[in-house]
């Protein structure tokens, strides 16, 4: 289908478009804040050890935080699709032949983009920082490759769904409160085993655990597999988990962003502007 | 006759109800290809419900609506391609320059070129064509508000549309940006292959720019026709003045040239200070936004008073 092909080409060009506007200028302070701060951390917990498990901090910290920066692919795509709501970039979207295909697919690129630059900064100079992450094995790649992807894919669809329900850039912003929760209680700052039995299953639902999972599976020595539940790397339950989610999302997506879509006119965006001045003036 | 290929917008009967309230009653309406429509009428008359069901964005609840030989509420992606649209307002895509918007909301119009129509339009040419070939590397964010406005055009016709819808497309301009709109739109309609459709609260606009008027006021089309025709059809009557034998004399007619010719044929030459003012479109129409907005400061007076 050459049309398909069109949307798809337009899509990547527009996602590598928005990608370069995100990482130039002012924005790009923004952009770097949190991966700076979040290697500095690992770099103050560089020899600070973890109890009897001989490993430092910093080790066990640095795979974690990768999977909790992907899973910012969630936070991503809702603060896109509402603040393009409001600004009327999705209704340019949707009067432009196969225009809310494109808009969505250069969403993805867009954010998969900034991600794996997060990843770049976190990854090549940690590696630098803490001694002990197994990275000459291919094996190591290949996991983090598939947990990268089903991560993406699970996580940026499920942002897309809650972007679609929420009409406003302040319910975006309420909306990111559960989701830090659920980061909170995945295993990323604090050791899951710490929890008690019931916050360790909310958090095993939802794809962020098992993301800072895959990540540490993919990166930590064998021996690090003492720390985690059941002391196993779980890898056929990581793929079940962040495979249902992005099937799920895959499925789910697609259907209430062409709700969403469809509800948008001229004047929703004009009377959404129209109260957004209101709640300035 | 017109062959009903000819008919590119078709309105029959178009009536739209939000909850108790109808907004639109019964709008009935044609546009022939290579016209210029515009869709007159004060705040709250229902223009803009009305341009929004026809571009598809919104859902109607009675009546039969033809745009471009689909019902827009089921219209795909090929009749999407042939129209044009510029809301009343955009403020989207900030980050992106000017040039580059343009080549990108082009690219999706290269399937649907034709023999006939050549699908998108350059970049290049269409910023010339709407004086931003200065601003073409600028951030939009940072354009002024007539610029902003002059790229929204461009966006709209970047597909080369057969159909161009613009809702308000003026409002907020300072008056060169006014003209210079008004000059960049004449000179879209002399190309003669776009049919457009645009709305305003303008009676001067309108004039200067459609082939046709219609007014709308509270739902319903209460005029149809060029802007003679509605000077004729809803402000009826020229006034005639004159003296005769020192004493004055005020006449309305609804055919000054008659009764003038009638009047010297009596009286000959002792007719004096001669005087035919013209029926004014303006003066019927501001009296009718006078009304329409009466009508709402009554509505609003019922609302405060059943806060109070």
């Amino acid at each position: 289908m050459p049309r398909a092909a069109t949307a798809l080409r337009a899509g990547f060009a527009r996602g590598l478009i928005e990608l370069r506007q995100s990482f130039t200028g002012s924005e790009l302070v923004g952009q770097l804040l949190w991966p700076v701060a979040t290697l500095l951390a690992i770099f103050f917990l560089r020899n600070r050890g973890f109890g009897a498990s001989g490993f430092t901090l910093g080790v066990l910290a640095l795979p974690s935080v990768l999977g909790m920066f992907i899973a910012f692919g969630t936070l991503l795509m809702v603060q896109y699709l509402s603040a393009e709501r409001e600004d009327g970039t999705l209704l340019r979207a949707r009067a432009t032949p196969n225009g809310i295909r494109g808009y969505f697919i250069g969403k993805l690129v867009t954010a998969s983009g900034s991600i794996l630059v997060y990843l770049a900064i976190l990854l090549v100079p940690g590696l630098l920082l803490v001694d002990g992450l197994q990275v000459g094995r291919v094996g190591s790649w290949l996991t983090l490759a598939w947990v990268l992807l089903l991560g993406l894919v699970a996580t940026q669809s499920l942002g897309a769904i809650l972007g679609s329900l929420v009409s406003s850039p302040r319910g975006a912003g309420y909306l990111s409160l559960p989701i830090m929760g659920l980061v909170a209680i995945s295993g990323i700052f604090y050791p899951i085993t710490a929890l008690p039995e019931w916050l360790r299953w909310i958090a095993q639902t939802f794809p962020m655990y098992w993301l800072g999972l895959g990540m540490r599976s993919a990166l930590l020595p064998d021996d690090a597999v003492a720390v985690e539940l059941g002391a196993s790397w779980r890898h056929l339950e990581t793929a079940g988990v962040l495979g249902a989610w992005a099937l799920l999302g895959l499925i789910v997506a697609p259907m209430v962003l062409r709700r969403m879509a469809r509800r948008e006119a001229g004047s929703s965006v004009a009377a959404r502007r129209d109260k957004l001045l209101q709640r300035i003036g | 006759m017109t062959t009903s290929a000819d008919v590119v917008i078709d309105v029959d009967g178009l009536r739209m109800r939000y909850g108790a309230s109808d907004v639109l009653h019964g709008v009935t309406f044609q546009a022939r290809q290579g016209e210029v429509l515009a869709l007159l009428g004060p705040n709250g008359a229902g223009k803009t419900t009305t341009i929004e069901i026809l571009e598809g964005f919104r859902g109607r609840s009675a009546g039969r609506v033809k745009v471009l030989d689909a019902d827009p509420a089921h219209g795909d992606e090929h009749w999407r391609a042939r129209l044009g649209i510029v809301l009343q307002s955009w403020r989207d895509h900030p980050k992106w320059r000017v040039r580059e918007l343009l080549a990108h909301l082009g690219s999706y119009y290269a399937d649907y070129a034709t023999e006939h129509v050549q699908r998108p339009w350059d970049a290049d040419e269409l910023v010339a064509m709407v004086g931003l070939t200065e601003h073409a590397d600028k951030q939009i964010r940072t354009l002024s508000g007539g610029q902003r406005r002059r790229l929204d055009v461009a966006v709209g016709i970047v597909g080369r549309p057969e159909l161009l819808f613009m809702d308000e497309p003026t409002a907020g301009f300072d008056p060169q940006a006014r003209r210079d709109f008004h000059d960049l739109l004449l000179r879209l309609a002399d190309q003669g292959e776009t049919t457009i459709l645009f709305t305003t609260h303008d009676l001067h606009e309108a004039e200067k720019l459609a082939g046709r008027i219609l007014i709308l006021n509270a739902g319903r089309i209460i005029a149809n026709g060029t802007a003679e025709e509605l000077a004729r059809q809803i402000a009826g009557n020229d006034e005639v003045r004159w003296t005769h034998d020192g004493q004055r004399f005020t006449q309305s007619t609804a055919d000054a040239t008659r009764f003038v010719f009638d009047l010297f044929r009596r009286y000959g030459e002792a007719i004096a200070d001669l005087e035919v003012r013209r029926a004014s479109l303006e003066d019927t129409y501001l009296a009718l936004v006078r009304d329409a907005e009466a009508g709402q400061g009554r509505a609003a007076a019922g609302d405060l008073q059943a806060v109070a």
